[in-house]
């Protein structure tokens, strides 16, 4: 079983600063992190690895500097590491994501074998669209199973998959037929430690190193900014709330605060308190 | 829409797409569209906030609003087409299909991107749900256009071009998208983001009826069973009035009671921040903020929450927020509406205690 997992390097959004003047990302020191959703995506990708035996190649596209992301999934275990990196890239949306990343796919296909299952994470946490995998899907024509939540079963003779997928208001099992792509739904499993050993192999491991016309992308114009359908025209930071919380004071201890607190909600939300004693009522 | 880790482009080069050039097969594109949402023969309640929406922007071109119902229960069709058009729609394409019981993606998509094909709408809107990302994500790549994903407004800008705005790198940014040279205008936005419209009774439109003509055995995907989430009956924290919830403040899963028992008492959902799950307080269904839930109550009440602009992203739709913290100097308390200074910890059962009384006299004297 060939499994490839698409990972991103992110910057940590929670240190993400913007230029009170300029409105621009200020990325100087900002640290970078592996997605945290495509860990999860990575965990399972190494649990079905060492459950049916077979590759798990992982995959970005991103600066020269995502290979030490690449680096990392390799001390958890993961058997290659692909780096798409070409600045003709730079500036992709999702379209021009998922183009790159299929033409790439097609290269791993040919000399590493064609993957049964590409794994993706839910979505990113800078991008934050949850489109790139479904993109992938469509472009490799490879069916596509998002928000998955437990693999249940996988049949590599029938050739069959069955999986647990969260859907609005419950739980869809569906089977479908390899090859597949999987988004994988956020808390669903835990990452492993990485092993001293495999950091060991990991620091001296080559990391696969692809540009645009080494994935046999002819059409330039199809990639980065100039195949983004998509134009961002304005980035802003949102505008601050003007006045901060009232603060409530009341003598009494907690009751009294309570009380305090319980008179200033009704006030201000006349609403809730009508709610309230008409739920009161129909309890 | 753009990914903005790689290194910055130099500024305008290569930016061939940023004027408006709409190539002449493009022209014919009319009209915006909702492709509604049903699930188990109910309309998602973002597909009503989304026409309200779709009804402005529909307004502002001078277009038609139309929406798109897909099923294969013609009865439910019908009435979701009726719910349609009183919330503003004036066409409905309807697609009703045994291929379409349960939601798939290789039919949904197949059956969305003929009907574009066919009539050609300028915007198509969906619901961020996963159904919805789902969808829209393969019918924008089908396609080969645009989709902002995710938006928290949308508008029509002086050239008429759907401008749509999402938040990015986990809401410390906002951006502005355009999709100027390609049709649809895809855009997704989260339940709860927009305002949910007012229902005219009796407003009534047409309805375009579309075959789909796809067999069973063609489609490789099959759903085995549907297991409904136990309390699916219950409000859902995006959907729920009153929101309480904890946070690391709250020190240990057996403090956290005491957010369950508030809300137990104001009929309300419970929720809390993401360690919260991490740490196994509380199912990750129930984390909110912007890798969990995004919640719009008329209150929400936070105990022992630090207010990170993860969390704040989630809740900041919401009415009326009440922020309990030790901390004067904690975040929370610059975007709460009312805020308390104390242990949570003391604070939360007499909270319960004075809203139960209340209720109790309201009652006895009602
Ligand atoms: C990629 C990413 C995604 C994230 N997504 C989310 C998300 O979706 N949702 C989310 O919530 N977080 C998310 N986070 C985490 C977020 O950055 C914060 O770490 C988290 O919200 C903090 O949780 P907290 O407020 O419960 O804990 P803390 O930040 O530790 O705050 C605890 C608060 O409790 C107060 N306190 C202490 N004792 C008491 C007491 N006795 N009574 C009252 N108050 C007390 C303290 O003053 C403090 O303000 C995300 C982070 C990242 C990096
Ligand atoms: N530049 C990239 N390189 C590799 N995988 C990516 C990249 N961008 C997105 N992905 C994958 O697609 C998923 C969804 O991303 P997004 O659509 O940006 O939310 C991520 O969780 C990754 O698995």
């Amino acid at each position: 079983m060939h499994i490839v997992v698409c990972i991103k390097q992110v910057p940590d959004s929670a240190q993400i600063r913007v230029h009170p003047v300029y409105n621009t990302i200020m990325r100087q020191g900002v640290p970078t992190i592996i997605n945290p959703y495509d860990l999860f995506a990575l965990e399972e990708a190494l649990r079905l690895r060492d459950r049916l035996g077979g590759e798990v190649t992982v995959l970005t596209m991103g600066p020269p500097t995502a290979a030490e992301s690449l680096r990392k999934t390799l001390t958890f275990g993961a058997d290659r590491a692909v780096l798409l990196t070409d600045r003709y890239f730079a500036g992709s949306d999702t379209l021009a994501t998922s183009f790159a990343l299929a033409s790439a796919l097609g290269k791993i296909a040919a000399d590493f074998g064609k993957p049964d299952i590409i794994f993706t994470g839910k979505q990113t946490i800078d991008g934050d669209t949850a489109q790139v995998g479904p993109g992938i899907a469509k472009r490799l024509a490879y069916n596509q199973l998002t928000y998955v939540s437990r693999i249940v079963e996988t049949d590599l003779d029938a050739g069959e998959i069955i999986v647990e997928r969260r859907a609005e208001g419950g739980i869809q099992l569906l089977k479908t037929k390899f090859p597949v792509l999987i988004t994988m739904l956020e808390a669903t499993n835990e990452m492993r430690r990485g092993s001293i050993e495999n950091a060991l192999l990991a620091a001296r491991a080559e990391v696969v190193t692809w540009n645009a016309t080494d994935i046999g992308i002819e059409d330039l114009t199809k990639c980065g900014l100039r195949g983004s359908p998509t134009i961002v025209k304005k980035v802003f930071a949102p505008t601050a709330r003007s006045e901060k919380a009232q603060i409530i004071q009341a003598e009494g201890g907690p009751t009294g605060l309570a009380e305090a607190l319980i008179c200033e909600i009704f006030q201000r939300a006349p609403g809730v308190e009508s709610d309230l004693y008409e739920f009161a009522a129909s309890n | 829409m753009a990914e903005d880790t790689k290194p910055a482009p130099p500024a305008a080069s290569g930016r061939a797409n940023t004027k408006k050039e709409l190539p002449e097969h493009f022209k014919a594109y009319k009209h915006v569209w909702v492709a509604v949402e049903i699930e188990h023969g109910q309309v998602h309640s973002v597909s009503f906030e989304l026409l309200g929406e779709g009804r402005k922007l529909a307004d502002k071109r001078g277009v038609d609003l139309a929406a798109v119902v897909m099923g294969d229960n013609r009865a439910s069709l019908e009435e979701a087409a009726r719910q349609a058009f009183e919330y503003g729609a004036d066409l409905v394409y309807l697609v009703c299909d045994p291929t379409l019981a349960h939601y798939r993606n290789e039919v949904a998509t197949r059956a969305l991107t003929d009907i574009v094909n066919t009539y050609k709408p300028e915007i198509l809107l969906l619901g961020a749900t996963n159904l919805g990302r789902d969808l829209a994500g393969s019918v924008a790549t089908t396609l080969q256009t645009g989709l902002t994903a995710d938006c928290t407004e949308l508008e029509i800008d002086e050239e008429g071009s759907l401008a749509a705005t999402r938040p990015t790198f986990g809401g410390s940014l906002l951006c502005t998208i355009f999709t100027l040279n390609f049709r649809p205008q895809m855009a997704t936005v989260r339940p709860r983001v927009l305002a949910m419209p007012e229902p005219t009774p009796g407003h009534s439109g047409t309805i375009v009826e579309h075959k789909l003509g796809l067999a069973e055995e063609d489609i490789v995907t099959k759903v085995l069973q549907f297991i409904a989430d136990r309390d699916s009956d219950k409000a859902q924290l995006p959907y729920a009035d009153i929101v309480v919830a904890g946070g690391l403040g709250l020190r240990s899963a057996e403090n956290f009671q005491l957010v369950k028992e508030l809300a137990d008492v104001l009929g309300a959902e419970y929720g809390g921040s993401r360690p919260l799950v991490q740490k196994g307080w509380i199912p990750a269904d129930r984390q909110i903020g912007q890798t969990g839930k995004t919640i719009r109550p008329r209150l929400y009440i936070a105990a022992g929450i630090s207010g990170a602009i993860q969390h704040r992203v989630g809740v900041e739709g919401a009415d009326l927020i009440v922020a309990i913290n030790t901390d004067p100097q904690a975040q929370i308390f610059e975007f709460a509406h009312l805020g308390i200074v104390a242990d949570a910890i003391t604070l939360l059962p007499a909270l319960t205690e004075a809203f139960a009384k209340r209720l109790r006299v309201n009652r006895l004297a009602g």
